[in-house]
């Protein structure tokens, strides 16, 4: 069954006009600032096309790709040891009213201190190579995931936990079919934010650390003058969040579609 | 008038299939259930209405096993409800299924966690759907339903296991009214056919006339049994038929009257039917609000 609200025909047409109305909004700020570009001095700003040429240059050479891997090797790592460690902690968190007790201090103090603080003392623990980097990264993902994870499991529907204890539903039975399933939408909406924490991270690790991958690429080419390749590591990182958050709300799309009728 | 007293028992010889003696429950200081005594015959219908807050819901969720009574006594078939008794199918409000299993997980959820065998689920739950009407819609899962539809595969997930004893928390209070009188019919069809005992908690006078054998009123602050009312209407009934039977309407301002103060007796006697129901609760409910009557009158005019 479904609810004609607006034909599909319609709806194809809305979204046609968005997207020639957003399309055209970018190009004419990218014609905006490469005119602007060209009065300004070049050790100030350059225009997309000089940046472009840049571009085409730094992949010639290999070196934007060996800087790209680079940072992508980082960004996974730490990603992954962020969120697989707070995705277990968050349930433990909100299933022991004990651990909460436990945590709860902590985890304001945590949350309310700005994690860059902390990035000299990861330098200290795990050093200025990868281990650093990835401690600085897993330490910017964690936190949203956790506090995500968390939400959802102590916000879990009670008409869905007195289902369970009507079907005498063991308590692992009941985290099976009710509590994990609920939290699954919160996860991943805390999946969305924690890719965008952990590529500031990615970029603080690699301005802090010594300096590599694309970060690195920013910090050098900015100490020399040379805006132009400057930049170019600045889109790829932008292009990358983007494609990131978009592969996040597919994710949440295809594994909680009772939920896409209320994130959008 | 009515007699508050007076019990629906005859024709027992077996134990009611539920009999509750002295239930009494506190939140905090406040006592919502006070000794609350409920029989509910064998293959009966019973619905528990009365004011918010009076503790319908409570009884119920008590009579599951959902909640633990601060007292009393509750036997399932003669059984007391400590000991270890089978699930008891338990009907909810809207959204009670769960969004991430499909209609036939969700009507098989009850069946899996009482370890039956794959070809006896599969079996159970066409059947149950099938009696719901809602044969086809197994792969559909429940934001793709309607709430009408949804109420039923609730029905169907608390009829698959094959209960004796049905409990329903309320289960058509967000549907829209058509839908409602669709599934008054269909609930009264399939209750005739199966006699499963009932116990349904409304706050809709029409909705437990419509449906029951009894109705017990239960009164607020603190929750307790205010009558127990032998509803006498032929069966088998539909929404449509039983409105049109004698002694509806007496049997509606007998029990609005029990549910009302005693100053507005007169006046609901006059507004008894052909008033459109739901315009009739609204005017009834704005009267019990307004202590003085006179002031009321003036208003209203």
């Amino acid at each position: 069954m479904s609810i004609p609200v607006v034909g599909p025909e319609i709806v194809k047409q809305r979204n046609y006009l968005r997207w020639i109305v957003s399309t055209s909004s970018v190009l004419i700020f990218l014609i905006a600032w490469q005119i602007y570009a060209r009065g300004v001095s070049a050790l100030l700003l350059v225009g997309p096309t000089a940046i472009f040429s840049a571009f085409h240059e730094m992949i010639s050479n290999g070196e934007l790709l060996s800087a790209a891997a680079a940072s992508l090797k980082v960004l996974v790592t730490g990603f992954f040891i962020g969120f697989t460690a707070a995705i277990p902690i968050g349930l433990i968190w909100a299933r022991f009213k004990v651990v909460d007790w436990v945590l709860q201090p902590f985890v304001s103090a945590l949350f309310s201190t700005p994690l860059v603080a902390l990035v000299p003392l990861y330098v200290l623990w795990f050093g200025f190579g990868f281990a650093g980097k990835v401690a600085i990264v897993g330490s910017f993902a964690f936190f949203p995931v956790l506090l995500n994870t968390y939400q959802g499991a102590v916000s879990v529907d009670p008409m869905h936990l007195d289902l369970a204890k009507v079907f005498k539903a063991s308590e692992w039975e009941t985290w099976r079919h009710v509590v994990l399933p609920s939290c699954v939408p919160f996860v991943v909406a805390g999946l969305n934010v924690s890719v965008a924490h952990a590529l500031t991270g990615l970029v603080i690790s690699e301005f802090y650390t010594n300096a590599s991958g694309l970060g690195g690429i920013v910090l050098t080419a900015s100490s020399t003058f040379q805006t132009a390749r400057m930049f170019v590591p600045i889109v790829i990182i932008v292009a990358l969040g983007i494609t990131l958050m978009a592969g996040t709300r597919w994710l949440q799309r295809r594994i909680a579609p009772w939920t896409a009728g209320r994130s959008d | 008038m009515s007699d508050p007293q007076k019990v629906v028992t005859e024709g027992m010889a077996l134990p009611p299939a539920v009999r509750t003696r002295n239930v009494t429950k506190y939140f905090g200081a406040e006592r919502v259930l006070d000794n609350v005594d409920l029989d509910l015959p064998t293959g009966s219908f019973t619905s528990l209405v009365g004011p918010s807050g009076c503790g319908k819901t409570t009884m119920l969720r008590i009579i599951a096993g959902i909640e633990k009574a601060g007292g009393g006594t509750i036997e399932i078939n003669g059984v007391s409800s400590a000991k270890d008794v089978p699930a008891l199918g338990v009907v909810f409000q809207q959204g009670s299924l769960l969004p991430w299993k499909s209609v036939q997980k969700n009507v098989a959820f009850g069946l899996e966690l009482a370890k039956l065998d794959k070809e006896e689920i599969k079996e159970r739950v066409a059947h149950a759907l099938e009696t719901v009407h809602l044969t086809g819609t197994e792969k559909k899962y429940p934001h793709q339903l309607s709430g009408g539809m949804q109420q039923r595969v609730g029905i169907a997930r608390a009829l698959a296991l094959d209960p004796p004893i049905l409990l329903m928390d309320e289960p058509f209070a967000s549907v829209d009214a058509q839908t409602r009188e669709e599934l008054h019919d269909e609930l009264l069809h399939i209750w005739e056919k199966s006699r499963k005992t009932v116990l349904f908690v409304t706050h809709s006078i029409d909705e437990a006339i419509v449906l029951s054998d009894q109705i017990i009123v239960m009164g607020a602050r603190p929750g307790r049994v205010i009558a127990r009312i032998k509803v006498d209407l032929p069966r088998p009934r539909t929404e449509q038929s039983a409105h049109l039977m004698p002694g509806y309407g007496q049997l509606r301002s007998k029990i609005r009257n029990l549910l009302t103060p005693s100053s507005e007796q007169a006046q609901s006697e006059d507004i008894e039917i052909p008033v459109p129901r739901d315009d009739f609760e609204v005017i009834q409910g704005m009267t019990s609000m307004t202590s003085n009557p006179a002031e009321h009158e003036s208003r209203g005019n």
